[in-house]
Order: C-alpha cells, then structure tokens, then sequence
C-alpha cells in the first residue's frame, strides 16, 4: 500500500476502528487519517461499510474497539451533540431536514445554536445582526436565496440536498462529513451542488462518501478505498486510479498475486 | 396475608385475562386501543341480560358473552379501527378515547347508570376454609378460568400455525407480509379474539369490579398499566405484571385504604423510571 | 439574486408582529366584557379552558409532546390557590396565582424527566399516572382537601384589595382575560424566539436537532415546565374565581377533553387553544341543552369523526384559509398606515 507520508498531525484519525454487529465485523482495523484542509474522499463497492465508518465517527454509533481522536483529542465516548460542539458535522445519506421549517428558519436555527442564543425566549429571531449576517452568507454561498421563504418539505430535491450541507456548514464545523451529497440528485442539479461543494473554505476538511466517481476524482486530494470493512488502498487519486486492485474490487475480477 | 395473596392472584388473573387482548393489539400494530375496556364492559352487560334477564345458567353466559363480545369486535375492527391503523398514535388515543365516550353513554342510556350484579350460581357463592385461609369460591372459579385461558394461549401461540404466524407478524409485520402471511386477516381475529377475551373478562369481573357505564373509563388505567409493564412482545410478560399489580392494589387497598390506587400508580411510574420498554420487554419495543 | 442581511432581519421581524386578525381577535375578546353582561359565568370558563390549552399547545404542538395529564398540573395549582386562601397563608389573589404558577412549574420540572423516558405509550401512561395519582392523593388527604365534597370555606379577597369576585362574575371574567392575555403574551414570544425555534425543529425532526447541535433533553424540559406553570395558573384561576375546587380537576376526562379542544382548534400556531376553547364551550352548553345527561356521546363522535376526517386534511384546510386570511391582511396592512404596515413590497 504506497502512501504519501503525512506532514502535519491529522485533525481526525482513527486508530484500530472496529465494529462487530453479533457475528458480522462491519469494521474492521480502520486506521483512517484525515488531514487538516484535506478534501478527502472514501470510497468502496455497496455494503463495505462507509456509512457505519461516519456512524462511529459522529458517535451514532460506538466501537467495540479502537479510538477516534479529533483535532488530537480522543472523541471516542462523546455523545454526538457533543461532537459538534466539539467541530464535526455531518450531513445525512437520506435528507434529515426540518420540513416544516424554511431554509431561512432552519439556518437561522443553527446559527442562533451555535452563536449561544439558543435558548433565548424572549427576543425575537433575527433581532441580533451576527446572526443575519451569517444567515445571509451561509444562504448565498449555499445557493438557497430564492427558496429560502418556502417550506423545506416544497422544495426541489436539488435544493433540498444543497440545504442539508448548507445545515452541517451552518455549525461552522472543522471536519465536515458528506455522506454521499450527490445521492439521488437528478443531472440538472449535480452541477450547482458540485460546485458548491467545491467552493467550501480551505480551512474546512471535508471527508466526502461517495458513489460518484466524476465527482471523487474531482474533488477529492486523496482517496480511502474500504472493503468490507477495512480498509484497502490509502493514497492521492492518481495512484489510486491507476491501483489494479482498486479495479479489480470494482469490477469483480479475481485479485493478481 | 394469605387471603389477601389469594384474592391479589385472583384479581391479577382477571386483570390479565381482561388485558392481553390490548397488548397484543399494540405489539402487533402498534395501535394503541383505549377502547378496550368498551369490550370488557359489553361483555359484563351482555352476561347481565342473559342471565338476570333471560334466565340463561351462569356457566352458558360466560361463553356466549366471549362469542358476542368477539363478534362486535371483529365487526368494529373491518369497519371503523382499519380505517385508524396508519395514524399518528395521538390519532388513536383520541379515536379510541371518543368511542369510548360514545360507549359510556350509550350504556347509560340504554341500561341506566346503576351498578349491575350478574346472579352467580349457589354453589360459587361463599368460601372454603383452607388451612384459616378464606378462600373465595367465585375467586376460586376466576383462577381456575383464568389460569386454564392463560395456559391455552400460550399453547395457540407456541404450537399452532396461526400463533407462529402471529408471532411473526408482531416481530416484523413488513418480513411476514413478505413471507406471503395474511397480517390483516391474523390481526383482524386477533382483535376479535382479544375482545371477546375482554368480553368475558367483564363478565367474570362484574362480581369483583362492578359493572357500570363508567367501567371503561375506571379500568383503562389498569389495562394501560399492565401493557406498559408486562410489555408486548410476549404473553408472559403482561401475566407477570398483571399479578403483580394485582396482589400490588389488594395488598394497598388493604393496608393502607385511604390511598388505594395510590400504590398502582407509584409502582408503574417506577417501573417505567427504571425500565421504560416495559418489565419484560425484550430489545427494542416500537 | 443576492439577499442582505436587512431584509432577512426585516422579513423575521415582521413575521412576529402582529397581524390585523391577531389585533382584532383580541379588541373583540375584550369587547365581550360589555358585549355579553349575561355570560360572564361562560365566558369566564372558556377564558381559562382557553390557557389550560394553551398550555398544552406548548408542549402538543410546538414540541410534539403527547400528555395525558395536564390535569395533574391544572388540579395541583387549583388546591394550592384554594388552600393558601384558605388558611390566610397568602391573601392577595395575584400573588397567590403567581405563587400557584410557580410551584406547578416545579413540580412539572420534577416530573418533565419521567416524561421524556420511552416512547408515546409509555409518555402517555406515566403523565396520566401522575395526574391519577395526584387525585388519590388530594382523595387520601380528604381532611386537608376536603376529599369528594371538594374544598369548602374558601374566600378570595379582592383582587388588588378593590376588585371582589361577585356572583355575577363580571370581576372574575376581566381578572381570568387579563391573565389570559398576559400568559398569552409570554407564549408567543417563546414561540417567536430562537428558543421555540428549536423546539419546532426538535419536533420537525429530533434526530437532526441533535446533529446540529441542540441540546434536546434539556430544551424539552424548559418548555414542559413552562407548560406546566401555565396549566397551573388556569387550575388557579379556576379555584379563585369559583372559591372551590373538587377532586375532578384531576380527572381523565379533563385531560380527554382538552386534547379534543386542541384538535378542534388545531395545534402547533397558538390560537388553536384559544379558538377550540370557544367552540368546545360553545359545543357543550348547545349540546348539555340537547341532551343533558348524554352528552358526552356527541362529544365522543365528534372526536371520531374528526380522527376519521383526518387532522391532516383540516390541518390543510386551516393552512389553506389561513394563507388566504394572510394574503388578505398583506392586502389591508400597506393601506392600513396606522396600524404600521410597510410599503407595498410586492411580497
């Protein structure tokens, strides 16, 4: 496994990352480094445990072993509010959103949350201007202006996708992680989406799951093969383009001594 | 002591047999029936017509009341419950409690507000004396019914075609629909088994509960209770807090009267404190 | 199209304020004081139904919060009120309601975490379990509550030391509107804040509440004690304006039928209490004359029939009159100077 050696401390890593389910190890001795300002992809054919990977690191779910350090701190037992407070956010693989609620409300909320006025009850929602302003930047660079009056449940699935990042970003996370963003999004609307995701800030890593191979070898500065819950090949796309293995994984071909 | 463990099983044992019907309801559809006490009290009515009035033999009453009672809820089941099934469960609280309100008052206006007294046969009125334990006949009779239904469920579910189909629907209704079971048809004779069980619960009850339009509303709570802490994923679990809660309210009404039910409530509240799935319930109850 | 910060602080602050129909449903509620002289008794009922469901709304629908056992909370502040008048302890009525408010909401801060345990069934269960057990309680204590006869020989004093409750109830009915009105007041600005921001999203959506950061437990239990606290000043008001209270504030038939006035009314936009409240009261005297033993009958088919018709279709119906009556006040407010309405902006 030929692998670039890390010049910087990983702001997420995880050591010996296991997860049994009775009988079944969904993962398997996950040693994943991400660093900082990465745009990191993982990838890996259905099933080989992607979405329990984001699962253990968001804290849905907990290892039967291994540890998982954040920006060098060991996260392994915090509750996942915890965790983003801490600086990680995730978005979901199925749209988890306020669907009564519109765009405007929804980032509202998250922004008022994490500004500490959450639990204010006697001002009323957009009096404080820090709160505005960020509402407004995080509803232009996400693309939302003209929806952001209307109920997230009548909105184009598109935009619906766009705010289900634009909630994650709105906690101003360090780590980001997109479970499959581009996921049942018609052609029309990849590209808005792509781009969006492209134009994120430098200083925020983004770990990215995806099925999207246009948009991995894009995006991505370094890409994690997992397969059955291990993990495979670890290195910069070129390398991992040009892994025969990588191919073979993907097309079901007999693996070469 | 003794007398009160007595009556505390026999009332248990009703409280069961009353029960259980509710709570495969809700392990199996998830669908919570506040209504059920309707069924016991139909019941309960049903049994006072057929024996006060027409003369029928206690022990023909009992069965009739089981059949009639089953009947009304199987009716009520195709036509009005199947139309609630994929509701909110505040849905069904309020559609249960309104055919609740609706069953009162329609029994106080056809049968009056008093309270009714089945006429028990002779021989199942007074008590043994067993060793200077009061044991009452009639109770006698409740355990021997109750405890004989209890064993025969159990039976149905564990040896029968239709309890393993049962079991399986209310383990995973998607997979058993998958499996090609016909969950509809499994829970529309489940309703109208477990009603009619009620049913006749009322009709046993009515010496020890008294019977009145308010019985619904007075004993919902305790159906509610038993369901909660027995659980629903399993017959023994309800029988095993329904003794509980009734040698639970003998011994409280007993020993200390003024409070009562104040006994019943405090042991479901820490109950549920302690385990909110329920006593008995295994994993994760829906 | 680019957006600035003004116009979306502009946009929330005018979706709080007040609408035409919120101002004259509110100058016509207190017109009935001389509209309807005859009917203070009534209209005084409906005016503390009204906060007992608001209270409920709180937690109903803007938290998703099942209950049961609003009684409990209503019952509790009602026997504080009425014993604490009645063996001097505390004798100006306001502060004794204020007092009343207080003290249920620290009992429903105790019991909010036995509430946020399990699932609907078992949330259901144990809120009607501590209104049922509070019942037993204030039964076993007959000595202190005077137990099936109810409370005797209570006497409020007169409100402010000028204002006494009379039988003609007109005192009592300004007394329960304003405090209606204040609680009100306090209502909608939670609802309107972040803070009820968060509760909606919590309801919306639990799992992705959590995920952005809120603190769910602890906001589910800040609003439940609010509630709670509301419920108790309407059981307060209730002993106060009556100088009784019996043990049937704790009833399941209380807590039954205020689930029915919010269904009526619907949840989730505050008036929804307010206006069952009316039509519930209403529903009742026209059916108590129809048939006064039974009915509890009509009550009950009500209710089905509403379950059947489907809360979601009236829940459309109400969305649908309601951005009708919006449009039609969007329509009023720009020629409409007094009441502060904005230039046309073409919204």
């Amino acid at each position: 496994m030929s692998e670039t050696m890390p010049k910087t401390t990983p702001i997420l890593q995880t050591i010996g990352l296991e997860k049994r389910f009775g009988g079944i190890l969904a993962a398997q001795n996950v040693n994943l480094a991400v660093e900082p300002g990465a745009r990191h992809a993982l990838i890996g054919p259905n099933g080989a445990g992607k979405t329990t990977v984001i699962n253990l690191l968001t804290g849905v779910l907990r290892p039967t072993a291994g540890r998982i350090e954040l920006e060098g701190r060991d996260i392994t037992s915090l509750l996942p509010h915890q965790r983003v407070r801490l600086g990680m956010a995730r978005t979901f693989q199925i749209n988890q959103l306020f669907l009564d609620l519109t765009p405007l409300e929804s980032i509202g909320l998250v922004v008022s949350e994490r500004l500490g006025s959450g639990a204010d009850w006697w001002r009323l929602v957009g009096t404080k201007s820090a709160v505005t302003d960020e509402i407004v930047e995080i509803v232009e660079r996400f693309r939302l202006a003209d929806v952001m009056h209307e109920r997230t449940a009548i909105l184009p699935y598109g935009k619906q996708r766009l705010l289900e990042i634009a909630l994650a970003f709105a906690c101003r996370p360090r780590v980001l992680l997109l479970d499959e963003p581009a996921a049942g999004v018609p052609e029309a609307e990849r590209h808005e989406l792509l781009a969006t995701i492209e134009a994120l800030p430098k200083d925020v890593t983004v770990l990215l799951i995806e099925h999207d191979m246009d948009l991995v070898f894009s995006f991505a500065e370094r890409i994690s093969v997992l397969v059955n819950g291990a993990l495979f090949v670890d290195g910069a796309p070129d390398e991992v383009a040009r892994d025969p293995r990588v191919k073979a994984v993907y097309l079901g071909e007999e693996l070469d001594a | 002591m003794l007398t009160i463990l007595y009556d505390g099983i026999a009332y248990g044992m009703l409280l069961f047999v009353l029960a259980c019907g509710l709570s495969v309801t809700l392990g199996l559809m998830n669908f919570i029936n506040l209504a059920h006490g309707a069924f016991a009290m139909a019941g309960g009515y049903c049994t006072v017509f057929l024996v006060n009035r027409l003369g029928l033999p206690f022990a023909l009453g009992l069965p009739i009341a089981f059949l009639i009672t089953a009947l009304i809820g199987g009716l009520f089941e195709r036509t009005l419950y199947v139309h609630v099934y994929a509701r909110s469960h505040l849905d069904q609280v309020l559609f249960t409690i309104g055919l609740v309100f609706m069953s009162v008052a329609a029994v106080d206006y056809t049968m009056g507000s008093s309270q009714q007294f089945v006429q028990i046969p002779e021989a199942l009125q007074g008590q043994f004396e067993v060793d200077g334990i009061g044991m009452g006949k009639y109770r006698l009779l409740i355990i021997v019914i109750c405890g004989l239904l209890t064993v025969a469920l159990q039976l149905i579910l564990a040896k029968t075609r239709f309890g393993s189909r049962l079991r399986a629907a209310v383990d995973d209704q998607r997979v058993a629909r998958g499996l090609g079971i016909n969950v509809g048809a499994v829970f529309g004779i489940t309703f109208a088994f477990g009603s009619g069980l009620a049913g006749l619960g009322g009709a046993l009850g009515a010496e020890i509960l008294g019977l009145d339009p308010t019985f619904p509303l007075k004993y919902m709570i305790y159906f509610l209770i038993v369901v909660t802490v027995g659980g629903t994923s399993s017959i023994t679990g309800p029988f095993f807090a329904s003794i509980l809660l009734g040698i639970g309210d003998v011994a409280g009404k007993y020993y200390v009267p003024k409070l009562g039910a104040f006994v019943i409530y405090a042991i479901m509240i820490i109950v549920l404190i302690w385990r909110p799935q329920g006593l008995f319930a295994r994993g994760a109850a829906r | 199209m680019t957006v600035s910060a003004d116009e979306v602080a502009l946009y929330l602050k005018r979706r709080a304020r007040w609408s035409p129909f919120e101002i004259a449903f509110w100058i016509f509620a207190f017109a009935t004081i001389w509209l309807f002289p005859g009917k203070y008794l009534i209209l005084k009922d409906t005016a503390i139904l009204a906060l007992f469901a608001l209270s409920l709304d709180l937690i109903l629908g803007y938290a998703g919060i099942i209950s049961l056992g609003q009684a409990a909370f209503f019952g509790f502040a009602g026997y504080f009120a009425g014993l604490v008048a009645k063996y001097g302890i505390i004798n100006e009525p306001v502060i004794a309601l204020v007092c009343s408010g207080l003290i249920t909401a620290a009992l429903g801060f105790v019991t909010s975490f036995l509430v946020l345990r399990g699932s609907d069934l078992t949330r259901l269960m144990v809120t009607l379990g501590v209104s049922l057990m509070l019942g037993e309680l204030a039964n076993r204590y007959s000595n202190i509550t005077g137990g099936a006869d109810g409370l005797q020989g209570v006497e409020i004093e007169p409100v402010l030391g000028r204002f006494r409750f009379d039988l003609f109830g007109h005192n009592g009915y300004v007394y329960c509107l304003i405090v209606l009105f204040i609680c009100f007041v306090i209502a909608r600005r939670i609802v309107y804040s972040p803070f009820g921001l968060s509760l909606r999203s919590i309801k919306g959506n639990t799992l992705r509440a959590a995920a952005i950061g809120v603190p769910v437990k602890w906001r589910l239990v800040a609003i439940y004690t609010v509630s709670a606290g509301l419920a108790g000043i309407a059981g307060a008001l209730l002993t106060q304006t009556t100088a009784f209270c019996s043990l049937d504030v704790f009833s399941l038939e209380r807590s039954a039928d205020l689930l029915l006035v919010l269904i009526i009314g619907g949840t989730g936009y505050l008036y929804g209490g307010l206006i069952g409240a009316v039509i519930y009261k209403f529903l009742q005297d026209w059916l108590a004359n129809l048939t006064p033993q039974y009915w509890q009958f009509w009550i009950g088919l009500v209710l089905v029939v509403i379950v059947l018709i489907g809360r979601e279709r009236m829940a459309g119906w109400v969305r649908i009159v309601r951005s009708l009556l919006v449009r039609l006040g969007t329509w009023l407010m720009p020629r409409l100077p007094a009441l502060g309405g904005a230039a046309p902006d073409g919204r």
